[in-house]
């Protein structure tokens, strides 16, 4: 079963990273960007019997840091 | 009453033997070293420190992976039993992703690797790794890192600040750290974290030596325990 996790920072942290490339894309010329948000996506190929709890749980323990990131895992089938 | 030391090494720690050579200077004994893989820290430690460096090359995370090493199992049970664990840079990113010291450390405020010496302004002195200074003295230390910038949710910033826990504060803010926090105590007082290197001013070549009262403070705590 192929899992896509996504990490976030959760809202109210501020995000230098997404500030910067905010700065760069308007450099760019680009109009119209209101905020830049940057995450990190971790793409697992786990056994199709495992739990969504066994998820849960490797985002809370290790793929995410809950104090300052949110995840949202999507199952690719 | 010999100072039984250790200085834990990951993969990546680079300023390990800075740490070692400081632990030394100022207690007498070599610091035993210790290697991450290692199951068991030694019998019977006093101090415990955690270097600064960029362990596991700062994957998913700085201090995500050296955090969940096997030798960190260990330094969690010692840190419950109160023995002095002092985590400096990377060493502090480790202890937050470990949950041993609350909040987490993020990228800079200014995108930048920091890379100075830097004025902090000594907050608790009634801890055994501050008793060395005064309330409230300006002491220089040098900083460098790219992932220095403390975060933690406004509850826990005014729970650590009531409970006395922020050791040390940036006199001058570099790294866009929530309430200036440099170094953070656990709420036994028995782990610190810190950004900036005492270690790295223990010694008038080093440009300073307002690092030295941090292990001198341990080591007196010890020898009066």
């Amino acid at each position: 079963m192929k899992i896509r996790v996504l990490v976030s920072l959760k809202p109210g942290v501020l995000d230098p990273q997404g500030r910067a490339v905010h700065h760069a894309l308007e450099g760019l010329g680009f109009k119209g960007v209101d905020d830049v948000r940057v995450g990190r996506t971790v793409e697992l190929d786990v056994a199709d019997d495992t739990s969504d709890e066994a998820l849960d749980d490797m985002c809370q323990k290790l793929l995410a840091n809950m104090v300052i990131e949110n995840y949202r895992i999507e199952k690719l089938g | 009453m010999a100072f039984r030391s250790a200085v834990i090494t990951f993969p990546g720690s680079n300023c390990d033997r800075d740490m070692a050579v400081a632990l030394e200077q100022v207690s007498g004994t070599a610091p035993l070293r210790v290697w991450h893989a290692d199951a068991d820290l030694p019998e019977g430690l006093d101090f415990i420190a955690l270097p600064g460096g960029f362990s596991y090359g700062d994957y998913l995370r700085s201090g995500a992976m050296a955090a969940n090493s096997p030798i960190m199992r260990s330094v969690k049970a010692a840190a419950e039993r109160g023995v002095p664990v002092l985590g400096v840079c990377n060493g502090f990113q480790v202890l937050t992703e470990a949950g041993l010291l609350p909040g987490a450390l993020m990228r800079n405020a200014s995108q930048n690797f920091i890379c100075r010496t830097v004025a902090l302004t000594v907050e608790n002195s009634q801890s055994l790794f501050t008793a060395g200074y005064a309330s409230g003295q300006t002491i220089r230390i040098p900083v460098a890192h790219h992932d220095g910038n403390y975060f933690a949710d406004e509850d826990t910033l005014d729970r650590i600040e009531g409970e006395g826990r922020v050791a040390f504060r940036y006199a001058e803010n570099c790294n866009g750290s929530r309430r200036d926090i440099a170094g953070v105590l656990n709420a036994a007082g028995n782990v610190l974290g810190m950004m900036p290197h005492p270690e790295r001013a223990v010694d008038a070549a080093h440009g300073g030596t307002d690092g030295l009262a941090l292990f001198e403070s341990a080591v007196k705590a010890l020898a009066k325990a």
